[in-house]
């Protein structure tokens, strides 16, 4: 008996339910964990994350050590000593020109600019955006170019005829001029990118709608918004990081130090050409400067992943 | 045809999308509690009209008139329509009583009132236990239902359908097909019904439209339309598969094809045409006879078999005939195989003759 098992067993593989398979590759075709080309692409991955994350780890060091341990060059070395006195000094007293309370003031012109900016540029971005792709009328086509137009003219161009129109309206230098600028600006992409994700919600969802007896704001509040959280979410990030990230309109439409975004206000710091060069400080400064938008991503990557492959989705 | 007090009519209707005329004069009358259904390939226009119809869509010219008053320029809920569409169009973010009550919400109606038409409505389509769920969570068949609940709570006179049953498999569409049909014997309401699929269409209707490139080519009810297509394109879309045209020339009681004379025997013209008119018969398959049938055939002959399709409850039978490829249907049991030799028998009063230049009914 033993005999006729082993000659089965040599045969065949027997299987637990009683099945048996001629001998031969059989399931799930197994796969080496240290092929060529795995190595090739895990190695690539990691010699490119190195690379970019390197500035980052450069920044992040020196803004923990003191100036005598910057002076010793070694910038890859770890701090010897952890010492937070650069951020403390970036954010309380570093001084920008005149003033010397550090990057606080602008931290909080930059947040009282992004807050209303964002708000306006996304609402008003959503509802053209809608009107554009679902209540199209005459020449809503024509519209719609005009403005994507307007996100191919260089920002150069416009500069100077918009201090003159602030200077005109009385609101160059101050923040509503800034906030308003941001909003115009903001205008073609989130358009584009509202439009285009409402045109592929289902046309006779709006018709539905429409039989149903809404109007314009009760589709667009009741039944369109609530489908919209994912491309919300991307226009959110793209305002809040440009908006936050911007230098050049900051520097253009806010006439007094007092009133700079915090951009303005690291680059002012960074560039004070008396006394030593605090590296520790200035880098601590950008650090701070770019938590924002870091926090952001981090708080939100996932929906703006889905909301970027928008198209894919449907209610 | 005139109807007294029509539900729905359609007067003298022109779309036109710049250059492109999508509806030419159209008119239409349909009367109360009437299943009437559009039909056509797509790009004829049924799916336009209805648009026009409940609102959707402006007319270049032309007037709508529902229960007798003229809603041309009304909005599509002033027009006392419930419509259904083919991708269900149901509210994602909203519940499935929220999707029915959404419209009840907007006109205004006191909640007694909404709470009553939401549990009629659910009661009649047995929605009950799917209320509190999000569309999501639902099948197609399921959501399909809670859009014909949405036009139901509405208490209209007129339900549009547009294609309802063409997101479904084939099995749940005759399911639904039957169902609908039963609500509309319930309801008693007029009902307009958008598909391109004949057998929706001569299943559910009282009357059809078939419509061709903005055109109605021919109204009538089913077996008309069946029976007597009015022309040759009605007469080529109606039935799967379709009628066999064999072009010939009309001579005294035969009509010649090539290589057969037919009698035309007890055909009945609407005009008998001079002799030598070119003309084009339709057979259907299913009135070619075979076996037992041959007895009562006017007229027989011998064909060869060519391919055979069998399809369970019958087969089809592809044959050289009059130098057109011969479509015949037999019962399912037939034993043929290509090659035979087969007698087949044609009646030429299940038979329609097209006059060949304007392919109108002879």
């Amino acid at each position: 008996m033993a005999n006729i098992g082993m000659l089965n067993a040599a045969n065949a593989v027997t299987m637990p339910l009683g099945r048996t398979l001629p001998e031969g590759p059989r399931g799930k075709k197994p796969r080496k964990r240290l092929s060529r080309g795995n190595i090739i692409v895990y190695g690539t991955l990691f010699v490119v994350a190195l690379y970019y994350a390197l500035p980052l780890y450069v920044m992040i060091v020196t803004s923990l050590k003191g100036m005598p341990e910057i002076r010793m060059g070694n910038i890859f070395a770890p701090p010897l000593e952890i010492t937070f006195e650069p951020w403390v000094k970036a954010w309380k007293e570093a001084c920008t020109g005149i003033n010397c309370d550090g990057l606080s003031r602008g931290f909080s012109n930059s947040v009282r600019i992004l807050i209303p900016s964002v708000i306006l540029s996304v609402a008003i971005a959503s509802v053209n955006g809608y009107a554009l792709s679902m209540w199209k009328f005459r020449g809503s086509e024509v519209f719609f170019t005009i403005l994507m137009i307007g996100a191919f003219i260089p920002y150069q161009v416009m500069l100077y005829p918009i201090v003159i129109l602030l200077r005109e309206a009385g609101l160059y230098g101050s923040l509503t001029g800034l906030v308003l600028v941001h909003v115009a600006f903001g205008m073609p992409i989130n358009t584009l990118l509202f439009r285009n994700y409402f045109a592929s919600i289902p046309e006779e969802l709006f018709k539905a709608a429409r039989v149903d007896g809404a109007g314009f704001w009760a589709i667009f509040f009741k039944i369109i918004l609530p489908m919209s959280l994912p491309i919300c979410v991307v226009a959110f990030i793209i305002q809040v990081t440009g908006i936050w990230n911007d230098f050049l309109f900051g520097v253009t439409y806010i006439s007094s130090p007092d009133r700079y975004p915090m951009t303005v206000q690291l680059n002012n710091i960074v560039n004070s050409v008396q006394g030593v060069k605090e590296y520790n400080v200035n880098m601590a400064a950008t650090l701070l400067t770019g938590l924002v938008p870091l926090v952001i991503y981090f708080a939100s990557g996932k929906l703006f992943v889905r909301g970027i492959a928008a198209g894919a989705v449907k209610g | 045809m005139t109807i007294q007090n029509p539900s729905v009519s359609i007067k003298h209707l022109d779309l036109a999308f710049g250059a492109v005329k999508v509806l030419q004069n159209l008119n239409l009358e349909i009367a109360d509690g009437e299943f009437l259904v559009l039909l056509g390939s797509s790009g004829c226009g049924k799916s336009t009209l209805l648009n026009v119809i409940a609102g959707l869509l402006e007319p270049t010219d032309g007037q709508i008139w529902i229960k007798g008053e003229n809603v041309t320029w009304a909005e599509p809920s002033e027009r006392g329509i419930g419509m259904v569409f083919q991708s269900y169009a149901l509210y994602p973010q909203m519940t499935v009583e929220g999707n029915l009550t959404f419209g009840l919400k907007n006109a205004k109606v006191p909640k007694d009132e909404i709470a009553r038409r939401v549990a009629r409505a659910a009661e009649i389509l047995q929605i009950e236990p799917l209320l509190k769920r999000k569309p999501g969570a639902l099948s197609g068949g399921q959501r399909q239902r809670v859009a014909i609940g949405r036009a139901l709570v509405r208490d209209v006179e007129v339900f549009l359908f547009d294609e309802p049953l063409s997101n479904l498999d084939a099995k749940l569409r005759a399911d639904l097909r039957v169902e609908l049909k039963r609500l509309h014997n319930n309801l008693k309401n007029t009902m307009i019904y958008v598909t391109h699929d004949q057998v929706e269409a001569m299943t559910l209707a009282d009357r059809i439209a078939i419509m061709k490139g903005g055109k109605i080519m021919q109204l009538g009810t089913p077996a008309e339309i069946y029976g007597k297509p009015q022309n040759l394109y009605v007469a080529d879309f109606i039935g799967s598969p379709s009628m066999t045209f064999f072009k010939g020339t009309l001579k005294g009681d035969v009509i010649a094809i090539p290589g057969h004379d037919l009698p035309l025997g007890n055909y009945d013209f609407k005009e008998r045409p001079a002799d030598g008119t070119p003309a084009i018969i339709g057979i259907r398959p299913e009135h070619v006879m075979t076996g037992d049938n041959l007895r009562s055939a006017p007229c027989t002959t011998e064909v060869t078999v060519d391919l055979v399709e069998p399809m369970g409850s019958d087969t089809l039978v592809y044959c050289e005939f009059g130098g057109e490829t011969f479509r015949i249907r037999m019962d399912g049991q037939a034993q043929v195989t290509p090659g035979d030799r087969l007698t087949i028998g044609i009646d030429p009063a299940a038979a329609s003759l097209f006059d060949t230049e304007s392919e109108v009914r002879l």
